[in-house]
């Protein structure tokens, strides 16, 4: 009961934080606005590009979750932590590092210049699609491969006795896993592009580009027109849940039951032919994700020694910011973390950042005052934002502890605190220490709803990257980003190691 | 008796309030003498109040002898304001553009400031009673020579300029300076506004949400060509001692762009306000703009700006729509936009 009454009054919490503020635009708009042309070719536009990152992203995540989760070589650990870089870098970073490997004036179109080829052009729908594949492949792949270690290591055993083939291997194991992650993956993707805003118009090359949340922004920013910010917000929010409902439907199919619980080394894919496959997708991805990174670092560096104190204190508030959030986002993730509560969670990233933000404003304006109310706000919905990916990372391995332990605990009449405590958590150690990493690195990077709570004496790193590029600091604004990925990894990297500890892996 | 009992508990804490008191009246003298200095709220930009943007030296300058504290509140300006109405703590604002003072002015939270404006230097007239400009500039396409060394000679070369130049504007959708920029066509070419989009479409490389991304395209080399100001090419030089950033200036004109104060209606310092207006064209003011904000002062004679400014090439003919006239066509030079270089 007491559980019930938990989950419950985590949902409540959610859709407060979401129904409320659009809520509270809808009324000070008193209604709907209307959509012309532009808008619904903007909206068209959106789900196709969301669609087709979304899907290339998992597709392409397959491979390089499959190969990871089945080799074993000398920094794959620290590999796979890089890998989740592109995922937490503040947007401008990231495309800035992207455009300096695939741009006109980039190392790709050097390279092929010295060959004698053309220049490649990024800018189009191919190039929405490439950098959001570079932000989210890396999610689907760790999705993807917390998904295949969890699979116990007995069943690889069997198959290996029992002499199936690879093929047979993947139609019994990998096929089914797939089948289990991947729609989630897709929703989740799915939604996270669907308010992209910045990346899809710097990419996309023009007005051609444009997305919903462009829409959002122009009404909200230029022409104040509340009613027509909040009619869009829905539909992105309709979308979004209806992408969810298709996922649910389509994650079919029953865990692998429970093992002994513990590592044992896997027998399947060692022919010359499966190590081949392997070494090109784990190469491919990481030359893919981590070149634009080494661009960011590369253009980072000399502006390290250039960005003074403001930088430094803004470091510390983001530090602060990104564990208030981390601690609140995983005691928020872990009642919900069950299919209703995730398909609810993906309200969070598919109402629009604005939108969230001026909601939050215009219901806490009455009884605070917003400037020093900037840092609490900004971790509140960072933890808001970050618990959709927390439970898609949770919400498997819950259930499936919850299924395969269910006898036992009855058995030894485990309840409570206890069953958390000696059952749920030390079960949950490799998700939970992934989900803390990613909601902290996710915290540290986002701006979230800032730009109206704005302190003028604490800032946080993303701002400050923002406000020294308006002010003519590209250097030191470079510089600040660099400081920005460092922080943000190794925060990732601390959790995320945390609960592989005992791993073997 | 139940009266009686309650009565002693009571006493214990009277006491403890009383101690209370004491400490309560100690910090009331204490903030007392912090209230004695009156705050103005000011709601600035959110560069402004960034160590590198113009909030801390007009700070210091104001607070040396307003006996106030001069508090910059950043964040998106106008929105928040709208959104506050007469509840605003704000008492002035800083750095609106004239694309939204139409809707600022409409909306009678702000107040005439009083200024004389015969002081001003600006290329156009300017009479506004509510919005004081500051500083100016001008939409522009800056360049590095030595990484384009024929750069366009006017607006119409720049049009049939071969393909491969490479050029990076803003959405006129979502930031200032490419919605100034729609205007700057749209003042040039009319009704051929969308013609002359279709022809430039080629040669632009890509549109960024605001000016910074646009801008660390071009540092970055990604570009010939961003969409930035006339004023540019001071920040190079006083800043970094690089003189090879240029702003290409055109015969055809280029569009001015202004940013403005204004005092607020509701205001429960105005005098403070008032002063505020008075200083932001006051010498010292005026003085400082320029390399604090990187644009031209909006009252100081040109043999009185910095060295670096003083050099800049600037056009001779300005273009420029009244708040009016502007709302008037934005839409129509936006779309212009939007279907030349969808095309």
């Amino acid at each position: 009961m007491a559980a019930r009454a938990v989950a419950l009054g985590a949902a409540l919490l959610l859709a407060a934080l979401t129904a409320g503020p659009l809520a509270a635009v809808l009324l000070r708009a008193g209604g709907l606005g209307t959509l012309g042309a532009p808008e619904w070719a903007a909206l068209r536009f959106t789900v196709w590009q969301a669609l087709l990152s979304a899907g290339f992203s998992v597709a392409l995540a397959v491979p390089v979750a499959r190969a990871l989760a089945r080799r074993r070589f000398a920094g794959r650990g620290a590999l796979i932590a890089l890998l989740g870089a592109p995922f937490i870098l503040p947007v401008i970073v990231a495309v800035l590092g992207l455009i300096a490997v695939f741009g006109q004036n980039g190392v790709v179109s050097r390279a092929l210049a010295v060959l004698g080829g053309p220049r490649i052009d990024i800018y189009g729908l191919h190039g929405v699609v490439l950098a959001h594949v570079f932000f989210n492949l890396p999610l689907a792949t760790r999705l993807l491969l917390q998904g295949w270690l969890a699979i116990p290591a007995e069943r690889y055993r069997l198959a290996a006795s029992l002499g199936l083939s690879p093929w047979a291997v993947i139609r019994t194991l990998d096929w089914p896993l797939v089948r289990r992650i991947a729609p989630g993956a897709f929703a989740v993707i799915f939604t996270i592009c669907l308010t992209s805003f910045a990346v899809a118009l710097t990419l996309g090359g023009g007005p051609r580009a444009t997305t919903v949340e462009l829409a959002i922004y122009q009404s909200v920013r230029f022409e104040f027109d509340l009613g027509r910010a909040a009619l869009l917000s829905l539909i992105q929010l309709a979308v979004a849940l209806a992408a969810g409902l298709v996922a649910l439907r389509l994650s079919g199919g029953q865990g692998f039951g429970t093992g002994l619980d513990r590592v044992v080394p896997r027998w399947d894919g060692r022919s010359f032919g499966a190590r081949v496959v392997d070494g090109v997708a784990i190469t491919a991805a990481a030359l893919f994700l981590l070149t634009p990174l080494g661009m960011v670092v590369a253009r980072g560096l000399p502006g390290l020694a250039l960005m003074g104190a403001g930088t430094w204190e803004a470091a510390g508030h983001s530090l602060v910011v990104a564990l208030g959030s981390t601690a609140l986002c995983l005691a928020w993730a872990l009642p919900l973390a069950t299919k209703r509560g995730e398909l609810f969670a993906l309200a969070a990233i598919a109402l629009s950042p604005l939108v969230l933000g001026t909601g939050l404003f215009l219901i806490l304006r009455p009884f605070v005052n917003p400037f020093s109310m900037a840092l609490p706000v900004t971790g509140v919905v960072n933890a808001l934002m970050a618990l959709p990916f927390a439970l898609r990372i949770l919400r498997p391995e819950a259930e499936a502890v919850r299924r395969d332990y269910a006898r036992l605990s009855a058995t030894l009449g485990l309840t409570g605190l206890a069953w958390l405590q000696l059952v749920l958590l030390p079960r949950l150690r490799r998700p939970l220490g992934f989900a803390a990493g990613l909601t902290a690195a996710l915290s540290m990077g986002d701006l979230g709803v800032i730009a109206l709570f704005a302190d003028p004496d604490r800032a946080t790193l993303p701002l400050q990257v923002y406000r020294l590029m308006g002010s003519y600091q590209m250097e030191a604004a470079a510089g600040a980003a660099l400081l920005l990925l460092a922080l943000s990894l190794g925060l990732f990297w601390i959790f995320d190691r945390g609960g592989r500890a005992d791993a073997g892996a | 008796m139940q009266t009686w009992l309650l009565i002693l508990p009571l006493a214990a804490d009277m006491e403890c309030e009383m101690r209370n008191l004491t400490f309560a009246a100690g910090l009331l003298t204490a903030t007392s003498a912090m209230a004695q200095t009156p705050v103005l709220t000011v709601y600035a930009p959110d560069y402004f109040v960034s160590e590198w943007g113009p909030g801390p030296k007009i700070e210091e300058l104001f607070e040396a002898d307003c006996g106030c504290d001069l508090q910059f509140k950043p964040g998106d300006l106008l929105p928040r304001i709208l959104l506050e109405g007469e509840r605003t703590e704000a008492d002035a604002v800083i750095g609106l553009n004239t694309d939204v003072t139409k809707r600022a002015r409409e909306s009678g939270l702000f107040a005439p400031h009083g200024v004389d404006l015969s002081a001003l230097t600006l290329p156009i007239a300017w009479e506004d009673e509510v919005f004081l400009p500051f500083n100016y500039g001008h939409t522009a396409f800056v360049y590095d020579e030595t990484r384009l060394e024929t750069p366009p000679e006017s607006f119409d070369a720049l049009l049939e300029a071969p393909d491969d130049l490479r050029l990076v504007i803003q959405d006129p959708r979502s930031s200032i300076s490419g919605l100034a920029m729609v205007l700057w066509v749209q003042a040039i070419y009319g009704d051929g506004a969308e013609a002359a989009w279709d022809k430039l479409a080629p040669k632009v490389l890509t549109v960024t949400k605001a000016w910074s991304e646009s801008y660390g395209l071009f540092t970055d080399g990604e570009a010939d060509m961003v969409m930035s100001y006339t004023t540019s090419p001071a920040y190079h030089i006083i800043a970094e001692g690089d003189e090879t950033k240029k702003a290409a200036i055109f015969p055809e004109g280029h569009y001015f762009m202004v940013e403005l104060a204004a005092k607020v209606a509701s205001t429960d310092q105005p005098e403070l306000a008032d002063r505020f207006m008075d200083f932001i064209l006051g010498e010292e003011f005026q003085s400082m703009i320029a390399t604090g904000n990187w644009s031209i002062p909006a009252a100081l004679p040109r043999d009185q700006w910095p060295e670096g400014f003083q050099q800049l090439e600037l056009p001779e003919k300005v273009l420029f729509y009244d708040e009016d006239e502007a709302a008037a066509l934005r839409e129509e030079a936006i779309e212009a936009w939007r279907q030349g270089l969808s095309r």
